[in-house]
């Protein structure tokens, strides 16, 4: 490594180390389990694990048939759609929220019919916040698939066909086993994209305690009110974050 | 059940236009220039390529028909691909028992095929359990043959199976692979891009250049009667392209005498053995003769390969005991001579 770069580096380094150390140092420890014990902070993260696992999950359901089909072509169709998936990780999530409520909202256009036949109401439920977390993550999921789909030796697919086995046996037993560290990749980048989640959420699905406050949402509203509680918050999902990256790159992502 | 194939179709900017037929418990091997249409051709038949027109059909069944089509998984074709695309993340037994998991066949029956075959081709067991990237090129190759084998297909196809095998174990293999040939009972048909490749394996061998047959034929034909500038190439004959007008044919750079009525655009063949040479400029009898410097010399069992630059770059094949006589070296000076009576000449 060039002795120039040496300086940039640290201060690019330290750029994402001081945040933490912010976080740490400002962190009112004496009472922090009783903050952490507290009712509306269990219910905030246990409704952001529940609402952001379920919203990978989603991902994988659905992201995976599309990857596949994005890349098994490069039409035209192939192309605009790939915008679309593309648009949420762009987009500003609050853009994604009002166009949520216009689609899925009570008065929205397929939103309108669920309410009045099914008595299915997203917004402003958990279910709600599901939708719009898997709004924002599931492109993550499809577009990494996607790359390690691409990467694929289509050969290998051959191969498995002249050995007799038909696409959907050639999806389940080579395509998928060896597209699986994409996969891993793409279902954590999903999850946290989705823990994370703020904008879409507040607009698609408000804030509502116990029901639709998220940690994130939990942070914003503890920081007018209470500081030290958002500080507990933040250093809460940090930890939970954090600990899943840790926990999950030996296993996931093995040292070459 | 023998194999026809009447294959046409456009792949990319070449078009392919092959008929090939093999009979049962006939190898033949097609060889041609990079880009030719080898692979395509074992591609169409694998069912893995679609034709535009034609039409392919195994014993009295339709394959292929450019309307018609039997999928891949359908055909009970066996292909040893080019790098012979094991797995990678199944084992080596279950690289091999992959085939065998057709419904009615129960995991121990497949299980224990897979172990059969891999005892035939000679992979010891402590590699059943590997996976197929800790295996060496030899291994490697003997798994493939085993997995196309093992279940049971109706024909086998080989894309260059020896290419992703380094040299050493190449002699071997080679040999191996003609006896395991040997014991299966269909048509086989081996892409092999190094001609002793296909001379060792093939029976009749097939030549493609730019996406339809120039030659077929034994062995013995091919190195008898090299039919194209690639073939004679192939077979270590020298060949020049000219124009022959009155028994002389142009090729630019020389006037040779030939003995053929052939007017026209034509390949002369002329074989290293029919190449004399001579420390002087010989004299009489309708020869083409010329100065010429020795490049190298490379001894080939009892005789020696001379190759020398001068009017038209020539490979002579001579005695060693010539070599002495002559006190050849590399930058010797000789003079060639080739009687027109040797030089074959064929209208391209």
């Amino acid at each position: 490594m060039p002795r120039v770069l040496l300086v940039p580096a640290v201060v690019a380094g330290g750029f994402f180390l001081l945040p933490l150390v912010g976080l740490c140092l400002r962190a009112p420890w004496s009472d922090i389990a009783a903050h952490v014990a507290g009712p509306e902070i269990r219910a905030a993260l246990f409704l952001s694990l529940r609402c952001s696992l379920s919203a990978a999950l989603i991902s994988v359901v659905l992201g995976l048939p599309l990857a596949v089909w994005l890349a098994s072509g490069a039409s035209r169709l192939h192309a605009v759609v790939r915008v679309l998936v593309t648009l949420p990780m762009v987009l500003p999530p609050v853009v994604g929220g009002v166009a949520m409520l216009l689609a899925y909202g009570r008065n929205g256009i397929v939103g309108a019919p669920l309410d009045k036949w099914l008595g299915l109401a997203l917004p402003f439920t958990s279910q709600g916040v599901i939708v719009a977390e898997t709004y924002v993550a599931m492109p993550f999921f499809v577009l990494t698939v996607e790359g390690g789909l691409r990467s694929l030796d289509p050969r290998f697919g051959d191969a498995a066909a002249t050995l007799g086995a038909g696409p959907w046996r050639v999806f389940r037993t080579i395509t998928v086993p060896m597209i699986a560290p994409s996969l891993r990749a793409g279902l954590l980048v999903a999850w946290a994209r989705a823990l994370g989640e703020f904008g879409a959420t507040i607009t698609f699905a408000g804030n509502l305690a116990g029901k639709t406050r998220t940690m994130p949402l939990a942070v914003y509203v503890a920081l007018e009110t209470a500081p030290d509680a958002a500080i507990v918050l933040s250093l809460l999902l940090v930890v939970t974050a954090g600990s899943v990256l840790i926990l999950l790159r030996r296993q996931w992502f093995p040292a070459r | 059940m023998s194999l026809r194939a009447d294959i046409e179709l456009r792949r990319g900017g070449t078009e392919l236009h092959v008929d090939l037929d093999v009979a049962a418990g006939e190898t033949v091997a097609l060889v041609g220039p990079n880009g030719a249409g080898k692979t395509s051709c074992l591609l169409a038949i694998a069912g893995l390529l679609r034709i535009d027109r034609g039409r392919i059909s195994l014993g009295d069944r339709l394959l292929d028909d450019g309307e018609t089509f039997v999928p891949p998984e359908a055909r009970a074709v066996g292909v040893v691909f080019q790098e012979h695309l094991l797995f990678p993340h199944l084992s080596v037994l279950r690289n091999v028992a992959y085939g065998l998991r057709t419904p009615g066949l129960s995991r121990q029956a497949a299980h224990s095929t897979a172990v059969s075959w891999l005892a035939r081709v000679g992979i010891a067991e402590e590699y059943h359990d590997k996976r197929p990237g800790t295996l060496s090129g030899g291994q490697a190759q003997r798994v493939a043959l085993a997995r196309a084998l093992a279940m049971s297909p109706a024909l086998l196809l080989l894309d260059e199976p020896l290419a992703a095998v380094d040299a050493s174990a190449r002699l071997e293999l080679r040999h191996e692979l003609r006896s395991h040939l040997a014991t299966f009972a269909g048509p086989r048909i081996v892409v092999a891009h190094d001609i002793a490749d296909a001379l060792a394996l093939a029976d009749r061998i097939v030549v493609l250049e730019n996406g339809s047959v120039v030659q077929t034929g034994t062995t013995d034909e091919l190195v008898r009667c090299p039919r194209s500038r690639y073939v004679a190439d192939l077979v270590g004959w020298n060949s020049f392209a000219g124009t022959c007008r009155g028994g002389i044919v142009d090729t630019g750079a020389a006037q040779l005498k030939v003995a053929s009525p052939i007017e026209g655009d034509v390949l002369v063949t002329v074989h290293p053995r029919a190449v004399s040479l001579f420390p002087e400029r010989p004299a009489g009898s309708p020869r083409n003769v010329w100065a010429a410097t020795v490049v190298r010399l490379e001894p080939l069992a009892d005789r020696v390969r001379v190759q020398l630059t001068g009017v038209l770059p020539l490979v002579a094949e001579v005695t060693r005991a010539a070599v002495e006589d002559l006190g050849l070296a590399e930058g010797s000076k000789v003079w060639v001579a080739m009687k027109a009576t040797e030089m074959s000449v064929t209208a391209r």
